[in-house]
């Protein structure tokens, strides 16, 4: 069995939450209880009020591609294999950004403002990564 | 309060590269230490004169660089009053003359010396640092990231998504600036380039080229910013600082919150509120080119164009020599040389533009020059405006 090559994240107490739920495929982001604002990535305070009423939600897990990259070379050696990917900033329909892979779709076909619904993508027993592909009409 | 001419710079330095690379096996503290002598020579000062020290670097991480302003006095056989390692990305050199003005303004030193050095492209191991996943990097880097280029080229598609920006006008941009590096024998790209060249070149990531790209080269740079009462003793006329501002919007590229704009937008307007010129009053313009779009948007984040119309801004190459825009005269980031920070290289150029030095690259009778140096993934920037007597 071939071992996992690529980074991944070293957890802390902002983050543990997010990834133990990334793990059971659910996308967890933060809605601030005094601005109503949504939130991501994780934190102590919300940087929109600065309230420390800040609880965990499940996202919907739609949104759309802000903007993306293409990755012709590897940006790390474990990426190699991977060449050509896709790099993302996909906005969920709560209005947070996060950086993430689009995938299950031809390289040439991402566009912006593409709709996009998450996927989870296991990666070891311990980490589970949310990827977005194209929402199917 | 303002800081406008409550300091002068009167001295720059740098080290010379050959095909990127300092000479023999400088250390990166030798590099500097190189630069900081130029540029205290040039003012006519001596080590002796420096009671403040600021600089901001990538080496010796982790280790000895980690209290990089430190190290660096030690090396120097100084002991400054005043150390400033703010380190907000590549313009954090336009940030310190800033800090540096106002100190000097506060009466808490006389004379300031600005520093960076690097010898990325011949130490490569032990002076490039790659993010750990962790903080608010372990929301990116497990999805192959490739800092900081990505932040640039998720920018350029948004731009062009938003706008109708054409690759062939970012290419614009690597042509003329490879025109003033054909004016500049110190620069480390020299050959002739067109826009074809810049199209064919291969992908690097979507939608940016190899020519988009800045060089990956070694380098080192110093200024020496004194009192106005020290100014009148240095060999050197005065190059005053007029106007400054920096700000930033985001630091990593997930919270980058409107990908065709920088904060250049705020700090831009509050150096040339400070200096009490406009936009047509600057002669000269340096800005922190390490990837054409960068060029683009803080052309238009400053408000030399509308946002959305900086391809068409710089189209027929306005911006090469002979245009009526002259930008980035030594060549740039992207031909002259990019030892990782290149912000310091920006305030040595419009100086020696303002003491009209350049030789055949000099842009006549240059009385005002800005420099825009942005940090990071567009994250940060800093602007300086200067002026001669």
């Amino acid at each position: 069995m071939s071992e996992y090559q690529k980074p991944l994240p070293i957890v802390d107490g902002d983050s543990r939450k997010y990834w133990e739920a990334c793990r059971e495929n659910k996308l967890l982001i933060q809605r601030c209880e005094d601005c109503g604002k949504h939130i991501f990535y994780p934190r102590a305070l919300c940087p929109h009020c600065h309230s420390d009423r800040v609880q965990w939600v499940e996202a919907s897990g739609r949104g759309k591609v802000y903007s993306y990259t293409i990755n012709r070379r590897p940006a790390f050696p474990g990426f190699a294999g991977e060449t050509p990917y896709v790099v993302a900033l996909v906005e969920l329909e709560e209005g947070v950004r996060m950086i993430s892979n689009v995938i299950g779709v031809e390289i040439g076909d991402v566009r912006i403002d593409m709709p996009v619904e998450v996927v989870f993508e296991k990666a070891t027993d311990e980490f589970t990564l949310p990827k977005f592909r194209p929402v199917r009409s | 309060m303002s800081i406008r001419k409550a300091a002068a710079i009167v001295g720059v330095g740098d080290v010379e590269t050959v095909k990127g690379r300092v000479p023999g096996e400088m250390s990166v503290l030798q590099v500097q230490a190189l630069a900081a002598k130029r540029a205290l020579d040039d003012a006519g000062l001596t080590f002796e004169d420096v009671d403040g020290l600021f600089t901001a670097g990538f080496w010796g991480m982790p280790g000895d660089g980690m209290f990089g302003v430190m190290t660096l006095a030690e090396y120097l056989g100084i002991r400054p009053k005043y150390m400033d390692s703010t380190q907000i990305g590549g313009c954090s050199f336009e940030a310190h003359v800033g800090h540096a003005a106002a100190a000097i303004k506060a009466g808490l030193i006389d004379v300031a010396l600005i520093v960076y050095g690097s010898t990325q492209k011949t130490r490569a191991p032990s002076e490039f640092v790659v993010t750990p996943p962790y903080h608010v990097s372990q929301y990116e880097i497990p999805y192959g990231i490739m800092l900081p280029m990505t932040g640039y080229a998720m920018a350029a598609h948004r731009h062009m998504h938003e706008f109708g920006t054409k690759p062939e006008q970012l290419a614009e941009i690597a042509v003329a600036t490879r025109k003033w590096a054909q004016l500049n024998p110190a620069a480390t790209m020299r050959d002739p380039l067109t826009i074809e060249d810049v199209m064919n070149s291969p992908v690097i990531l979507d939608p940016l080229r190899l020519y988009d790209c800045c060089l990956v080269t070694d380098g080192g740079g110093a200024v020496v910013l004194v009192s106005p009462e020290r100014a009148r003793d240095c060999k050197k006329k005065p190059i005053w600082v007029l106007g400054y501002g920096e700000a930033m919007s985001h630091y990593s590229v997930q919270q980058f919150p409107d990908m065709t704009i920088t904060s250049a937008a705020e700090s831009g307007r509050r150096a040339f509120e400070m200096a009490g010129v406009t936009h047509d009053d600057i002669d000269v313009v340096e800005i922190y080119d390490s990837f054409t779009i960068t060029v683009l948007m803080t052309l238009e984040s400053l408000g030399f164009c509308k946002v959305g119309e900086g391809g068409d801004f710089v189209s027929n190459q306005r911006t090469a020599p002979g245009g009526d825009f002259p930008l980035n005269t030594n060549g740039g980031g992207l031909s002259y040389g990019h030892p990782g920070m290149y912000g310091i290289f920006l305030l040595i150029e419009a100086v020696r533009q303002l003491r009209g030095e350049c030789g055949e690259r000099q842009v006549k009778d240059a009385k005002l020059a800005l420099a825009a140096g942005t940090g990071c993934y567009l994250s940060s920037t800093s602007v300086v405006i200067l002026g001669r007597d």
